[in-house]
């Protein structure tokens, strides 16, 4: 499957995050990778997407709907922050 | 109950135009409720439901400028796809679809900003760089921008009467089949190309499919140009 980039995860993310996700600035728990969200390779199937890192390809962050609830999993990102 | 309209809501979009680019490609002008504007750059979400209840949501980049007001979305025919044949060949004045956004705050581009811009197009990657183009005219902007352009066909470049006037230097490479008395490029975009054509140090939009924008990133990134300054979308299909 072809993978896009974090751009294309904005709106769904916007269900999540009050600040804009493209611009947010994450540092990938695997291998220490910081970088801007918009250029993380996203991956999406129909229930949900994955984002994953640019340099180590580690999931970053797992967004899924279904079952009657909306799931987050972000334990492969170690920081996340946006400038302000 | 809040009045408010939040861009993350779904909304029912009106379309109030349509225009066609290209064989394969429309331009819809949106009435959406609520619309607070857009930076050039930035996308929106729409969903389609079918009769049964079947739902396929995409994202379109905004082709207008800032300055249009209604926003207006240029959709090229993917063969096979599922919604953007509806978009391009079924839509008609007044249909209606869900439309949220707009979304995305990096990959966007403000007249404000004084460094060089270099943008490049694989096909229809070209709508949020015509939206960056549209707003640098209208804004007055002096900032050196130039694009270049990967098509197939000259029948597949969107814009091509108002590029002529758009006030950059436009450089347009045909990967497929090129017009009779064409002289330029006829090849992917390549190392030689960018280093022929691109405007280096300044900024770099790409937006095109995924193997068009990370080859081009390479190439860039190979010339020398640092990768912060290098800003990329890939687009999907459907």
């Amino acid at each position: 499957m072809e993978h896009l980039d974090g751009n294309a995860a904005a709106g769904e993310l916007s269900e999540v995050f009050a600040l804009d996700v493209t611009t947010a600035v994450a540092t990938c728990a695997g291998c220490g990778m910081t970088g801007p969200v918009a250029q993380a390779m996203v991956y999406e199937a129909g229930m949900g997407t994955v984002l994953r890192c640019p340099q180590c390809d580690a999931v970053l962050l797992r967004y899924v709907r279904g079952g009657g609830e909306l799931r987050v999993e972000m334990r492969g990102i170690r920081v996340m922050h946006w400038p302000t | 109950m809040s009045s408010v309209i939040r861009a993350t809501d779904w909304r029912e979009a009106t379309v109030a135009a349509i225009a066609p680019e290209t064989p394969r490609a429309a331009t819809l002008t949106l009435d959406v409720p609520g619309w607070d504007g857009h930076r050039a750059g930035q996308h929106v979400d729409v969903r389609l439901t079918a009769e049964d209840g079947y739902r396929a949501q995409r994202s379109y980049s905004i082709a207008s400028a800032p300055e249009d007001g209604r926003p207006m979305i240029t959709v090229e025919e993917l063969f096979d796809g599922e919604v953007s044949p509806w978009f391009v060949q079924v839509a008609a004045e007044g249909d209606m679809f869900e439309v949220r956004g707009p979304f995305g705050g990096w990959f966007v581009w403000d007249a404000s900003e004084t460094q060089p811009i270099m943008l490049i197009a694989g096909g229809s990657g070209l709508v949020p760089l015509m939206s960056m183009l549209r707003h640098r005219r209208n804004a007055g902007s002096q900032v050196p921008a130039k694009l270049l352009v990967s098509a197939r066909e000259a029948d597949d470049v969107l814009y091509a009467r108002e590029l002529e006037t758009i006030g950059v230097d436009v450089v347009l490479t045909y990967t497929r089949r090129a017009p009779r008395d064409w002289t330029g490029y006829t090849r992917r975009v390549d190392r030689a190309m960018l280093q022929e054509t691109a405007i280096l140090g300044g900024r770099t939009y790409i937006c095109g499919p995924t193997t068009f924008v990370e080859t081009v990133a390479d190439h860039l990134v190979a010339l020398g140009e640092p990768p912060a300054n290098i800003r990329t979308e890939r687009f999907g299909g459907g």
